[in-house]
């Protein structure tokens, strides 16, 4: 209770202000109608008209609460105009992206901790890969893609979900696959274990804490690069390709649904990884 | 095919120098350690642009360096003006802006535990939200120009600073803040002389994140509504009209702007944080 307190209030405050800042945004739109038809209208009915414009400037909570509901349950969820049908397509490749994403990056990462070369020529370019802004390169890898003859925007959104997704893996498992100390090395050595007995035996479940609290991070990027994949470019699936119809054809209750799936996906994406990472956790013996 | 035998050939000789250079006592030194990666750079620009000539891979899929490094030199007023709308007009002022919001409200809630209580959660969730989405919404509030992209800038970089001040400003130890007391140092003077200098690792880490998601942010919003100008915008278009030779060369000045942009962060940071464990050699 006393940690749901303080996130409930701030919450409620936010719904509060959201409320005013729909009344402030949306009073210029009723005042402008009253003036073309030469009508005034009070402050109360300013108010009551702000809450349930068609299209809103910004939606109120609660239309946009219908929305979504509306998207969620109002339909058969094979339907396109149901929200859990693009919410999947946007999962699909926020899975394929993220499977991709730890494969790369845990390869890469036994690769710079066995090999000095590759450690010292790689690590600094992974590192300047992720100043490059990803979503410069989104438009041409689906352009591309097409013209390899790969129809589906599947895999180009992958790759863009992969590319965002597999550094925090990366980083964390070079660290992780580096933190058994010298004595624990030398503890194999004596017991005449090779280099792929110690890798399997010591590094890697060394690594699995710093692995899994790198997941976390992997999946929510993850989404961000497949909802990126599915924006530019005229996709017509996905919690992305929602967003640009929203915008495209003017119905910000549409953009506000889609933007608030992604949000609820986010956070189930992340619920489950926090879930995933506890079992293995107790699987592995460790408190808590 | 012979560029193609050659540029391969050049790829192991690289590689072979590189490992013998990572196994020497070169490798200890900083100029070793600076060249064996631009030796590794160097190299796949060369087989890149081996694998494009000697297999006749055409323009509208894989340009060649040489030809994209033509483009940018022949095309350099038109990069510059879109360096200076999106970068300089759209990421940097939503960056600064949206830092110093984080700054203001970090503060602003500092003295109220239970607000920080209900914040931290909310902002580690919203930091972790596809916020990219936000960009539609905002060009259609701000309009086309670099007005809208700074606001989805400041959106984007606003939650993952804001987490960090806050995590910073809890950072230091109870025996340091106990010791400030008993000097009869008032809040401003902890905040200033204590706990800010002690949040500044945390500071820059959110920095540094919210330095790439700055140009992110900034390119994205292009693509739902731009002047005739802009890096998303000349992306987009160029996409469309496969001249994916100035698409690269306009990546190519993304990929430099945002490692310079991310490299004065690091910079100011070692200036700023010269105590910590981390920056000590």
């Amino acid at each position: 209770m006393s940690r749901a307190l303080p996130v409930l209030t701030v919450l409620a405050g936010i719904v509060v202000l959201w409320y005013a800042a729909a009344v402030w945004m949306n009073a210029t739109w009723v005042y402008d109608q009253a003036e073309r038809a030469g009508t005034s209208v009070a402050f109360r009915d300013m108010v009551a008209e702000t809450m349930t414009q068609e299209r809103p400037l910004l939606p109120p909570p609660h239309q946009v609460g219908a929305e979504l509901w509306k998207g969620l349950f109002g339909q058969a969820v094979t339907s396109k105009r149901s929200l859990v049908y693009h919410a999947f397509v946007t999962f699909k490749g926020t899975m394929m992206g993220f499977g991709l994403g730890i494969a790369f990056g845990v390869l890469l990462a036994m690769a710079i901790v066995r090999f000095r070369a590759v450690d010292m020529s790689v690590m600094p370019w992974a590192v300047i890969s992720q100043t490059i802004p990803i979503v410069a390169l989104a438009p041409m890898i689906i352009v591309v893609s097409s013209q390899l003859g790969l129809t589906g925007r599947d895999v180009p959104k992958a790759i863009i979900a992969a590319y965002l997704s597999f550094f925090p893996v990366l980083v964390s498992m070079v660290k992780g696959l580096r933190s058994p100390d010298q004595m624990q090395l030398d503890l194999l050595k004596t017991y005449g274990a090779g280099e792929w007995a110690t890798f399997l035996k010591l590094r890697l479940p060394a690594s699995m804490p710093y692995f899994f609290a790198s997941l976390k991070v992997a999946v929510a990027a993850s989404l961000v690069g497949t909802i990126v994949g599915e924006l530019p470019t005229g996709a017509i699936e996905g919690l992305g390709a929602r967003m640009l119809i929203g915008s495209q054809f003017g119905e910000p209750l549409i953009m506000w649904a889609a933007l608030f799936a992604a949000a609820i996906l986010a956070g189930l994406l992340i619920l489950v990884v926090g879930f995933v990472e506890r079992l293995a956790r107790r699987r592995m013996g460790v408190p808590g | 095919m012979s560029a193609l035998w050659l540029a391969v050939g050049f790829w192991l000789a690289a590689w072979a120098l590189n490992v013998l250079l990572a196994g020497s006592f070169l490798a200890r030194t900083r100029a070793g350690r600076a060249l064996v990666p631009l030796l590794f750079g160097v190299a796949v620009l060369v087989l890149w642009e081996g694998l494009v000539r000697g297999l006749n891979v055409a323009p509208v899929i894989l340009p060649a360096p040489s030809v994209i490094a033509a483009k940018i030199g022949a095309e350099l007023p038109v990069l510059w003006q879109d360096f200076a709308q999106t970068i300089l007009k759209g990421a940097i002022p939503g960056f600064v802006i949206g830092a110093g919001a984080a700054f203001v409200t970090a503060i602003a809630i500092d003295r109220s535990p239970f607000l920080q209580r209900g914040l931290l959660p909310i902002g580690n969730f919203v930091a972790a939200l596809p916020i990219v989405g936000l960009a539609p919404i905002l060009v259609m509030w701000f309009g086309f120009d670099w007005q809208s992209k700074a606001a989805v800038v400041v959106v984007m970089v606003f939650f993952p600073i804001l987490v960090n001040i806050v995590a910073g400003l809890q950072s230091s130890e109870r025996m340091q803040r106990d010791l400030m007391a008993t000097w009869g140092a008032s809040y401003w003077q902890t905040l200033w002389k204590l706990r800010l200098p002690a949040a500044m690792p945390f500071i820059f880490n959110g920095l540094k994140i919210a330095s790439t998601l700055a140009l992110i942010g900034a390119i994205v919003a292009e693509f739902f509504g731009s002047p005739v100008y802009g890096m998303g915008f000349r992306i987009s278009t160029e996409v469309g009209r496969l001249g994916l030779d100035m698409v690269w060369a306009t990546i190519a000045v993304a990929a430099l702007a945002g490692s310079v942009f991310y490299g004065l962060i690091t910079l100011i940071e070692r200036w700023v944080t010269f105590w910590h464990p981390s920056q000590r050699h």
